[in-house]
């Protein structure tokens, strides 16, 4: 529950930790939680460490729900069109 | 802000909402809990209360790890601190709940106790490393999100060989509260709490997954979505719901499918279960004990708990008699339902936990809503 | 050969010296220090007099405005100043935002025993510049040294004086209904730079403290004509509670949007990783600006116009409530109060 933020993996370090930025602020972070984190990958930080990666591809397909028109606000139009 | 920003958009706000107010039927009310204190202060923040029909209410559930520790847990941590002398650290949630006899870890600390605020339990461990001399104990609360790190702290005290770090381990269970609350006589005898669903919380379950919550789903036929964080998240997960709702369905959906799978973090969950097993009871503030509700530390790493280093006992102490609390947390009654709210309880002091921290119930219609009470 | 040989042994070792008890006895110590430190680089007629006051012009026509702070920011040097010219800043705004020209400051200082006369030196060096920017110099102080342990480095507390001409003082008590409320730039820079600093939470960031004297931007904002009727730095306890605090004053209810406050990127995140809301995050460079309904537009601009009101926006307006509640259209579209700071903001997990 509780406070976590999806940031950019910028830099790997040694001890299984992380630089992630968000905005132009970083902050070294630790990955032990996570595995196959690659540079450029987004994270989840929670209390100094990623607990999962972002997917980008179900990022968009929820961004784009939320534009979704209900099945029956889509009933609703094309009844009106008749 | 990449993945955050979006996700606020006010426009997209408008969209949703007046696809909300299309999808629920004029003929029923919805009521929803949010079970998650993040969620609970994504929605007093950003106003999306404003944007819901009217006849869709959301119920502030008991999701707030702060709100549920219990004073005799914070009586041990400044124990520790002033009477063993002890380097506590802790986060920053912590430092102002009250405890007994009149103190809190912050008038502790002005008492001399070295309390210290990290940002990490990786903070605390650092801190062991660099003073040799002094006991540090981390004060260990939070569900499931915050559980894994506190065993990679563990684990890492051990490999370095530490003498001087222990745990005061606090976790908890979020589907021991959900539980606590469907069973509770108001739901589950009288059906005077209607709960048509939950929001299931964000970050537990990026560690958990969605799969445990397919039991209560099932179990007592209300339906569960995952949200994220923000607040577009939360307004699709009412749209999911009220979807379920109207369609007779009791499923699990998963909203925050960005960030959360069926399985969850299997490598976060194979951490705590190396380091951690379940109490058998263990008390909640409001909701009283709850059976394998909360977990503690493993004998094989006895040496870093703190309750066994310095052999605490725990002494339970109950709340204020007036306090709504338990009420509240289990959505039965309103903050402004409560005779101390907004009079002898307030943010600045908070008799009950859903005012302690900034995201209870309490604290956040105080906070940001409670203009709407005089208007 | 004649040498005139100096009273003292030898100079102050700025370098590798630390402050002692002898410091702040009143004797030789104390005296070396106030000359080779404090008077070396605050220099000016009026400290040039070397009594225990000083004798000052009488300011002309209009009313004496004073005002006093104390410092004592930890850390101690922070990206963009230190608390040498935050303590000459601070007061100078303090006596700037009664709509005062202000005149001369005085500057004492309690230090700790250890501490570093090269920091001493840094920062009193620091001070002098930001006096002789501002053009408001320090006339008179005080040095006193306390025992390792009772101090946290260096406290300063600093007093300025100004001059208002009568019937042109400003006050928390004036807004009114209808009003246009403004700031002069971007929110929570200063808090989230100290942050930045704290070792503990431990981030790099771009943040850097905005901490200015405005009374040149004050200045500039008079002049423009516009009817202003309250001016405000929101220093400790940030924005809202500047607002607060007027709201109250003023008998009047606030209803600012969330969209028009400047805020920079950096410092958004940063405030996220932490859970703050930069509502609450301390300023040292900026103003709240209260004025009448038809002058905000002007004033907006003559405030852009200047180097320290480049980002000044128009945030909210006045309006009647009863209950003195400041409410904010939030970005999302709800609505929510903007409530006193309880206790203060520290970092949250949940």
């Amino acid at each position: 529950m509780c406070l976590a933020i999806p940031a950019q993996v910028v830099e790997l370090r040694d001890g299984d930790n992380a630089l992630v930025d968000l905005a132009g602020v970083k902050k070294e972070i630790s990955l032990s939680l996570v595995e196959n984190v690659a540079v450029g990958d987004y994270v989840i930080v929670h209390v100094g460490y990623a607990l999962n990666k972002l997917d980008p591809e179900e990022a968009a397909k929820t961004l784009a729900l939320f534009g979704e028109l209900g099945q029956m606000d889509a009933l609703d139009d094309s009844a009106a069109l008749h | 802000m990449k993945y955050i920003d979006e996700f606020r958009d006010g426009d997209v706000a408008r969209g949703l909402a007046e696809a909300i107010r299309r999808e629920a039927r004029q003929d029923r009310r919805y009521h929803f809990m949010e079970f998650c204190g993040g969620h609970t202060h994504a929605i007093s923040r950003y106003g999306v209360s404003d944007l819901l029909p009217d006849n869709v209410r959301m119920i502030h559930g008991p999701g707030c790890p702060v709100c549920v520790l219990p004073i005799g847990r914070v009586d041990q941590a400044i124990g520790l601190a002033l009477e063993q002398g002890v380097t506590l650290c802790t986060y920053g949630d912590c430092l102002r709940v009250p405890a007994s006899d009149g103190l809190s870890l912050l008038k502790a600390k002005a008492r001399g106790g070295d309390i210290r605020m990290v940002y990490s339990s990786a903070d605390a461990v650092a801190l062991a490393q660099k003073h040799p001399d002094k006991q540090v104990v981390f004060f260990a609360i939070g569900f499931e999100t915050t559980t894994p790190p506190t065993a990679v702290a563990i684990k890492q005290a051990a490999a370095l060989g530490l003498k001087n770090f222990s745990v005061l381990c606090c976790h908890v269970l979020t589907p021991s509260a959900i539980s606590s609350i469907l069973e509770s006589p108001e739901v589950r005898q009288w059906g005077t709490v209607p709960l048509d669903g939950f929001i299931g919380p964000a970050h537990v379950s990026t560690i958990i997954g969605s799969r445990p919550y397919e039991f209560f789903a099932e179990e007592y036929r209300k339906p569960v979505v995952i949200a994220g964080f923000e607040p577009l998240d939360v307004m699709q997960a009412i749209r999911m719901l009220i979807r379920q709702v109207n369609e007779g369905r009791a499923e699990v959906e998963n909203e925050f499918s960005r960030a959360v799978d069926r399985d969850g973090n299997r490598k976060a969950q194979q951490l705590v279960a190396e380091v951690f097993e379940m109490r058998k009871h263990f008390e909640w503030r409001g909701l009283n004990v709850l059976p394998y509700s909360a977990l503690r530390i493993r004998s094989q790493f006895a040496e870093f708990d703190a309750e066994k280093r310095f052999a605490l006992s725990y002494r339970p102490v109950p709340d204020h008699k007036a306090c709504e609390c338990g009420a509240i947390l289990r959505g039965v009654k309103r903050p402004q339902d409560c005779k101390l709210f907004g009079t002898v309880c307030t943010p600045e002091n908070p008799v009950g936990s859903c005012m302690v921290s900034s995201e209870g119930a309490c604290a956040a219609h105080y906070t940001y809503g409670r203009y709407k009470d005089v208007a | 050969m004649t040498e005139i040989r100096k009273n003292y042994v030898r100079p102050l070792d700025i370098k590798h010296g630390q402050v002692d008890m002898a410091h702040g006895s009143g004797g030789r110590a104390m005296a070396q220090l106030i000359e080779e430190l404090f008077a070396r680089h605050l220099g000016n007629e009026y400290l040039a007099q070397g009594d225990d006051g000083a004798l000052l012009p009488h300011p002309g026509a209009g009313q004496l405005v004073m005002a006093t702070d104390s410092h004592v920011v930890s850390p101690l040097f922070f990206p963009g100043g230190d608390i040498g010219c935050l303590s000459v800043h601070g007061t100078i705004n303090d006596v700037a935002m009664m709509g005062a020209k202000p005149l001369w400051l005085s500057a004492g200082f309690i230090l700790e025993e250890g501490f570093k006369l090269a920091d001493l030196a840094c920062i009193v060096q620091s001070m002098a510049a930001a006096a002789k920017e501002a053009g408001v110099p320090v006339v008179t102080g005080d040095t006193k040294v306390v025992e390792r342990g009772k101090g946290d480095g260096v406290f300063i507390t600093t007093t300025g004086v100004g001059v208002v001409a009568p019937g042109q003082a400003l006050s928390g008590r004036r807004a009114q209904v209808g009003d246009a409320i403004l700031v002069s730039g971007t929110l929570g820079d200063h808090g989230m730079a100290i942050m930045a600093e704290r070792e503990s939470l431990g981030f790099e960031s771009p943040i850097v403290s905005d901490t200015a004297a405005l009374h040149g931007l004050i200045e500039a904002m008079r002049q423009s004509g516009a009817d202003i009727h309250v001016l405000r730095d929101p220093t400790r306890g940030g924005l809202a509670t500047t607002l607060n605090e007027i709201a109250k004053q003023s008998g009047v209810g606030m209803m600012l949007q969330e969209k028009a406050l400047p805020v920079k990127p950096a410092v958004n995140a940063a405030c996220e990783f932490l859970g703050l809301d930069p509502l609450y995050v301390a300023n040292e460079g900026k103003l709240v600006a209260i004025c009448a309904e038809n002058d905000a537009e002007k004033l907006l601009a003559a405030m852009r116009a200047h180097s320290l009101g480049q980002d000044a926006a128009i945030v909210g307006r006045v309006h009647q409530d009863p209950h003195h509640f400041v409410q904010m259209t939030t970005g999302f579209g709800g609505k929510r109060i903007v409530d006193w700071l309880s206790g203060e903001q520290l970092p949250r997990i949940c």
